[in-house]
């Protein structure tokens, strides 16, 4: 790691999971409509997300890509374009001129190697956000949910933690990046620490959920021990086994 | 001002066209001018219910494809003044149904002074059961004791608070309503069934109604004749009340416990 002497910043080498936004159609008024239909689905899906544009599906062709008005059709659903990924020359040039940070490769196993004329020995996407657009650190904020969370929706508190004042009913799902707590009863799916925190915990009030799972570790409903049931509960993740205390 | 409103379920067969029929007839009983129209384009149920099937010459989607005008396809009632049927079309798929086209519909049917719209769900969460939904005001989610039900139910719900024209343009939410159907209240009592207070801890809606398993349904729909008109039975009655309710009034919940058995009936019972 390479750190300068200034104390006024530090420059890091770090790797950082970025989403992949893979583009298949430019079409502006089309992809409008397919992320509205997509946001309604799960309304704060994301929040201040850095995404990847992957032009991969679009190199071959002669499309035309308006980066700008993309950019901004995606800032509008919360997503923060940093950089682009694959494309032709023409694309990634029009990206650059839209002030895109451009990645080296593309970021899927993709079809073919994507334009060489890169700068020189860049490991794919891990470094690539540092010179031009900072993925900014985005602040953490937890989200609060008032109503119930229904069968088939998903909410997700991308960064902090999830708090559900109501009930989760089966066939919901909650997911937090950080903590969650449920004062109402928990009966849908429930995953605390989403992006690998393993101390990430889940409080609910009312434990009754098909599966709780904390940074991947899981359990379903039938492996709850049902003495546990309906009752408040904390999750917690200890020397990689989950385990289930009741409260109070 | 029209009121839009959907009777959508989720799940098929729960009674979305038997509520539509009757909550449709109770509203122009008590003098509003109501059209009650079928989504299930391909399927089409609710000119059969309504005892129309032999009176429809346009339907909904003739309309919608400019070829035949509204007046021409609404199905005036002959038993109660000021309700029509739209009937779907059996022969279209349900891509024939656009969300512009629905919307043509609804701004013809509003000009013409109609206080509601009555909009007959299809079963399922795909396209038809969208457009049905998506200009609706007020909701009704019909709903039986049971899970699989509830399950599609909540579902339903989710939908409506967010892939809905008003949700989407966040305007006032839509107005949501539970109606239990087929419920057996010795069933429930026996633990057979979910009880309405279950249902509703899960639903979070307020009830609009409880419409007891009745065969008055069956002959009804037999009949060809909405089952709130037959004003003996215990389906229609709990149908009139759900009306009242939609209007505003408030009415204690009836049928909702089992008929003890009298001598005759302990002596022969089953």
């Amino acid at each position: 790691m390479a750190e300068s002497q200034d104390t006024s910043f530090l420059l890091k080498g770090r790797m950082l999971t970025l989403m992949v936004f893979e583009l298949h159609n430019p079409n502006i008024v089309q992809l409008a409509m397919k992320l509205r239909e997509h946001m309604a689905q799960a309304p704060n899906l994301f929040k201040n997300s850095p995404v990847v544009l992957d032009l991969t599906p679009l190199q071959d062709g002669l499309k035309v890509v308006d980066f700008p008005a993309l950019v901004s059709l995606l800032d509008n659903h919360g997503l923060t374009v940093v950089g682009v990924a694959g494309g032709n020359e023409q694309q990634r040039a029009a990206a650059a001129k839209a002030r895109l940070a451009l990645f080296a490769e593309s970021t899927g196993r993709g079809t073919g190697e994507p334009a060489k004329k890169e700068p020189p020995a860049a490991a794919p996407e891990a470094e690539a956000p540092a010179p031009e657009a900072k993925p900014e650190p985005e602040p953490v904020k937890d989200m609060v949910v008032r109503q119930t969370v229904r069968a088939g929706q998903q909410v997700y508190a991308r960064g902090g933690d999830l708090i559900v004042e109501a009930t989760v009913n089966e066939g919901a799902e909650v997911v937090a990046d950080g903590d969650i707590h449920v004062y109402g009863p928990l009966r849908g799916r429930a995953m605390a620490g989403a992006r690998g925190r393993g101390d990430a915990r889940i409080w609910c009030q009312n434990l009754d959920a098909e599966l709780v799972s904390i940074n991947g570790i899981y359990r379903t409903r039938d492996d709850i021990d049902p003495a546990l049931l309906g009752k408040p509960a904390v999750i917690e993740v200890l020397n990689d086994k989950m385990t289930i205390r009741a409260l109070g | 001002m029209t009121k839009i409103l959907v009777v959508t379920s989720g799940k098929g067969g729960v009674g979305k066209t038997t509520t539509s029929a009757s909550i449709a007839t109770g509203l122009a009983q008590r003098g509003n001018k109501v059209a009650v129209i079928d989504f299930d384009v391909g399927l089409r149920n609710l000119d059969l219910i309504m005892g129309v099937e032999r009176r429809v010459v346009y339907d909904f989607v003739n309309v919608i494809n400019g070829e035949a005008n509204l007046h021409q396809a609404l199905i005036k009632d002959k038993r109660v003044d000021g309700l029509f049927v739209l009937a779907a079309s059996q022969t279209k798929d349900k891509d024939a149904l656009t969300e512009e086209g629905v919307k043509k519909v609804f701004d013809e049917l509003t000009a013409d002074g109609f206080d509601y719209v009555i909009c007959d769900s299809p079963a399922g969460i795909e396209k038809g059961a969208q457009l049905a939904m998506h200009f609706a005001d007020e909701a009704i989610v019909v709903s039986n004791p049971e899970v699989s039900s509830v399950r599609d139910s909540d579902r339903m719900l989710g939908l409506l608070a967010s892939k809905s024209h008003r949700a989407i343009h966040g305007m006032e939410p839509i107005r949501q309503h539970l109606l239990v159907t087929r419920y057996s209240p010795v069933r429930a009592e026996a633990g057979e069934m979910m009880s309405v207070e279950d249902m509703l801890e899960i639903l979070a809606v307020p009830l609009l109604g409880v419409i007891p398993e009745s065969h008055a349904v069956l002959n009804a729909s037999n009949a060809g004749q909405p089952v709130i008109m037959d004003k003996a039975s215990d389906a229609g009655q709990a149908y009139e009340d759900a009306v009242a309710r939609l209007l505003g009034e408030e009415r204690p919940l009836r049928f909702m416990t089992a008929e003890k058995k009298g001598l005759f009936g302990r002596l022969f019972g089953k």
